[in-house]
Order: C-alpha cells, then sequence, then structure tokens
C-alpha cells in the first residue's frame, strides 16, 4: 500500500482544508478511502449499519501531484480509519504553506503524515510535520463502507439558505428534541417542531414527510460553512431524509435515519 | 527598581520569612540556543493548546526541533498524533549544541514565558544541559534579565522514549516488492520519514529530576551581573520528586541597576514602601 499526494496551490488547500473540517464537526471518526481517482471521506452509521455521510473529492481538483497503489491490483484501494479532528487541526497549521505533502507511512504504526513547508523569511525553509495515527481497514470490512444507492424518495426539493436553517432549528431544539421535515412537489419546505404545550399541525396535499433527530439535523447544517453550489433533500417518507450537496467540485451526501 | 526592592523587603520584614535565593549557574550549561521569542513564538504554534510537554533538540544537518511529547500508557490503543517543527540553524542567533542533543520540557510554561518575551521583542536563550538537568531559560534587556528555570524529563530506560535525532538514514521498508524508488521530490521524504524514530509505548515510569535548588538567605546567585538585586520566593518541595513534576518552579527578577537609581521612566510602582523611602 502506498500513497503520496502534494498540494501546490493555496486555494485547493484551503478547499481541503474546509471539508475535513467539516467532517470533524459531523464525528469523532471517518474512514479515509483513497483511490486512483478520488478520495472519499466516509462516516459509517454505528447504530443502524450503512454510511451516513459520503463525501467524494475528485483528486485532480486538489493534488498537484497524486500517487497511490492498492491493498492489490485487483482491490486498487486504500481504507484506513482515523480521529477527523487530527487531520483538520494538521491542515488548518497549513495557513501560511508553500506546499503540503500528504502520505502513507509506517512509523511503528501506520500514519498519515502530512509535511507543511512553510513559507519563511530567511531562507531556510521551515517544515511542520504531523503524524496522524490511522487504522488499516481490512479488505473484510470494505462492504459496510460502499457509496449508499440514492433512494427512491417521494419528494425531492432543493435547499434553501442552509445558514437560515441552520439558525432556525438551533433555536427550535430547546424545544424538542424530534424535528418533522415535511415538502411538497411544489417547493414548499417545513420544519416543525411539537410539545406537549403547542402542536401546530399545517394540512399538505401530496407530502413526503419524516421525523429525525434534530440534534443530527444541526450538526450536520452545522459542518457547513459556505453554502453549497447545489443543494438537495430528498424524503423518503418515513424512513430516512438524504441531503446531496456541491460545494463546487466536492460532492456531499448526508443521510439520516427517520426516529423509530 | 528601588520601588521592587523596597516592596520584597517590607514584605519579608512583616512576615518574618527568609528570604529564598536559588543557586543555578546558566554558564554551567555546555548547550544554547539563542533566537528571537518571535520565532519560536511561531515554532510552538502549530501544537496542539492542549498539549503539555514538548522536546526541544538538535537533527539532522543541524536544524532545530521542536516535537510534541507523549506519555503514552503502556496499554492504551489510542495512539495521538505527533507533531513536529523543523527550523534551520540560520534563523538562530545562536546554536551551540551538537546533533542528537535533546530536552523535554513544559510546553505551557514555555508558551507563557515565550508571550512575555514576545510582547518585550526580546530575545531567549535557551542554557541547557542532558536531559533530567534544569534548562535556563534567559531574557534580558537593559532594565530587566530574567531566568525561567524548567525541569526536563530526565532520561528514560534505554530503547524505548529516546529520540535519535541524528540516527542515520535509513531506506524506507518498501511493502511491495516491484516498487522502485521514483526521482521525483518525493524520493527524500520516505527517508526523511524514517529518520527519526517515533517513541514508542513504554509501561515504566519516567524519572524527573527537579532543579536543585539550594536555599541559602542572603547569597546572591554566581551568575549575577553586578549591581543586580535578586529576590524572589523560590517554591519548595520538601520530598524531592514527588510534586506534580510539571509545576513551574520559580521565576526570578532581577534589576540590572544598582539600587541607589531609580528609573525614572515608565516602569510602575507596584507597591509603595511603607519607610516612604524615595
Amino acid at each position: 500500500m502506498k500513497f503520496r499526494a502534494k498540494i501546490a496551490d493555496a486555494a485547493c488547500l484551503n478547499h481541503f482544508t474546509r471539508v475535513s473540517c467539516m467532517v470533524a464537526k459531523l464525528a469523532r471518526t471517518c474512514t479515509l478511502r483513497i483511490r486512483p481517482h478520488a478520495l472519499n471521506f466516509i462516516l459509517a452509521d454505528p447504530a443502524g449499519g450503512g454510511v451516513s455521510m459520503w463525501c467524494e473529492l475528485p483528486q485532480e481538483n486538489f493534488f498537484s501531484e497524486f500517487q497511490m497503489e492498492g491493498v492489490s491490483e485487483d482491490n486498487n484501494a486504500i481504507y484506513v480509519e482515523l480521529a477527523a479532528e487530527n487531520l483538520s487541526r494538521a491542515l488548518k497549521t497549513a495557513q501560511n504553506a508553500r506546499a503540503l505533502k500528504v502520505k502513507l507511512t509506517n512509523k511503528h504504526f501506520p500514519c498519515l503524515t502530512v509535511s507543511i513547508e512553510l513559507v519563511s523569511v530567511s531562507s531556510s525553509s521551515r517544515m511542520v510535520t504531523h503524524d496522524i495515527p490511522v487504522k488499516v481497514i481490512p479488505r473484510k470490512l470494505w462492504r459496510n463502507l460502499q457509496e449508499p444507492t440514492v433512494p427512491d424518495a417521494d419528494v425531492s426539493i432543493y435547499l434553501p439558505v442552509l445558514k437560515t436553517m441552520k439558525s432556525v432549528v438551533e433555536k427550535m431544539k430547546n424545544i424538542s428534541n424530534q424535528l418533522i421535515i415535511e415538502a411538497n412537489l411544489n417547493g414548499d419546505l417545513n420544519l416543525k417542531i411539537e410539545s406537549e404545550l403547542v402542536c401546530v399541525t399545517t394540512h399538505f396535499k401530496d407530502l413526503g414527510e419524516v421525523q429525525v433527530d434534530i440534534r443530527k439535523f444541526l450538526q450536520f447544517l452545522a459542518g457547513q460553512q459556505v453554502n453549497p453550489t447545489r443543494g438537495v433533500c430528498n424524503i423518503v417518507s418515513h424512513k430516512m431524509v438524504h441531503f446531496d450537496l456541491l460545494h463546487e467540485d466536492v460532492s456531499l451526501q448526508y443521510f439520516i435515519p427517520a426516529l423509530s | 527598581m528601588a520601588g521592587a526592592a523596597a516592596w520584597w523587603s517590607s514584605c519579608t520584614a512583616n512576615t518574618d520569612c527568609e528570604s529564598l535565593q536559588a543557586v543555578f549557574d546558566p554558564a554551567s550549561c555546555p548547550y544554547l540556543l539563542r533566537a528571537p521569542a518571535k520565532l519560536l513564538g511561531e515554532a510552538v504554534l502549530p501544537f496542539p493548546p492542549a498539549l503539555a510537554e514538548v522536546t526541544l533538540g538538535i537533527g539532522h544537518g543541524r536544524r532545530v526541533i521542536l516535537r510534541s511529547y507523549q506519555e503514552e500508557e503502556a496499554d492504551s490503543t489510542i495512539k495521538a498524533m505527533v507533531t513536529e517543527m523543523s527550523i534551520g540553524q540560520e534563523d538562530f542567533q545562536q546554536l551551540q549544541a551538537e546533533e542528537g542533543v535533546a530536552i523535554t520540557f513544559c510546553l505551557k510554561e514555555f508558551r507563557g514565558l515565550l508571550s512575555f518575551a514576545e510582547s518585550a521583542n526580546l530575545s531567549l536563550s535557551i542554557h541547557f544541559d542532558a536531559p533530567g538537568r534544569p534548562a535556563i531559560f534567559a531574557i534580558k534587556d537593559s532594565l530587566l534579565d530574567g531566568h525561567f528555570v524548567l525541569a526536563t524529563l530526565s532520561e528514560p530506560t534505554p530503547n524505548s522514549q529516546d529520540l535519535h535525532f541524528s540516527e542515520p538514514c535509513r531506506p524506507a521498508p518498501q511493502r511491495q516488492a516491484h516498487s522502485t524508488p521514483q526521482p521525483d521530490d518525493f524520493a527524500s521524504d520516505d527517508i526523511d520519514s524514517y529518520m527519526i524514530a517515533m517513541e514508542t509505548t513504554v509501561g515504566s515510569e519516567s524519572s524527573r529530576t527537579l532543579p536543585s535548588i539550594s536555599l541559602s538567605p542572603g547569597l546572591q546567585p554566581p551568575c549575577n551581573s553586578e549591581g543586580e538585586e535578586d529576590e524572589a520566593e523560590a517554591e519548595l518541595s520538601t520530598v524531592p520528586g514527588t510534586p506534580p513534576p510539571k509545576k513551574f518552579r520559580s521565576l526570578f527578577f532581577g534589576s540590572i541597576l544598582a539600587p541607589a537609581h531609580s528609573p525614572l521612566g515608565p516602569s510602575p510602582v507596584l507597591a509603595e514602601d511603607s519607610e516612604g523611602e524615595g
């Protein structure tokens, strides 16, 4: 297994850092899948099996150099598990970097090594190196980490500005743990909460509806620093909600199951 | 600073306590590193705020290396991220230490003294010795002369947490038999990666030696320059080795001005002396 990549462009580095910060906001540990043309950040849903977050980064949009060799020729991929915060923290120290290199190394245990060459006033360069411990995921567990199929939705709707939704949901969180997301094909999206004192019912025809844990929804919204280029919400009534976002060239899918 | 001196002496007169002098001598330290505090302040930025200790040493090519120090439990399966900052010797005003030399000390206290030195735009001199011996961080300007003495981690059992800063290059172990080293700029990286051995998990407790401070009332520390007044309170540890080793031992400030002269300047008088002497 081998992996080496280099980011030489400041904008690419910022974007990559933002993506890793978003992943760090969603979970403590995440899986990184490395394949010849793309990197994936994958969050597995601990409770229900299956994937809760799937993020794909086309490699050529970020890296000026990229080399990888998977576990075998037939399985030309590398799956590693790491603490998401370690990666985001390491990348954040590269604010004034001339170049950033990331590679898989073995320093008594497997690591993802991030090497940063800093811009320095003097002639000598300054280097920061972060060795992020990783756990190599064996091939037999790969089947749980595959790209989820997009469900047949009852309703698909474009999302409003995420920041607005986030501020609304943040306030709603104090009232109830359960949030009802409703949408219809006319472009109406409802975010409803119900408590013992207040019960608001709105009647729409042909609604797709799902009830989710508000904290999971808020966690997802909190991770989005920038409004996506395109954001779609797919509701499978009473089963799940699927968010499909496109940030420039990074695609992100997030799944929240319905509360049983 | 006459005001400060009077403050100290009136304090001791009222409470009948001894004036304690710590004995330490930067000149007895074989190794010296001197750089603007700003450089060192920038150097510690990449380290996590919660990190307790850092190792400072001279690496291959006489680069100055700062590396996060992790005290790992023997049974811990969760390994921590290791961060390392490497600075070329050209950035240092003075570097008197050979490759392989390294000490480990408290990062939190280092950050504290750095921010003070940075705010005053001063250079910091680090006088150090073998692991376990105290390291003396010195700053100096026209008004004050400060020495911060920090304990350093003494060398634990061999082949465990040693940092081989000058380990000879060894080629990267190849996992795939068919891969050949490519003549790109990555070629040197694998070698660099393995040059510095990582700390391994260790079960034994590493012992720390606290700086030996002998308390002799009234004696001036031998390293002070002429006209210096040095009075400070040193924290006592009655049983060496048992207090939290990371505790900041003492902070010494002495004015380099003779007692008769009080600086006319912006230095504030912290407390008027009760005798009313000017």
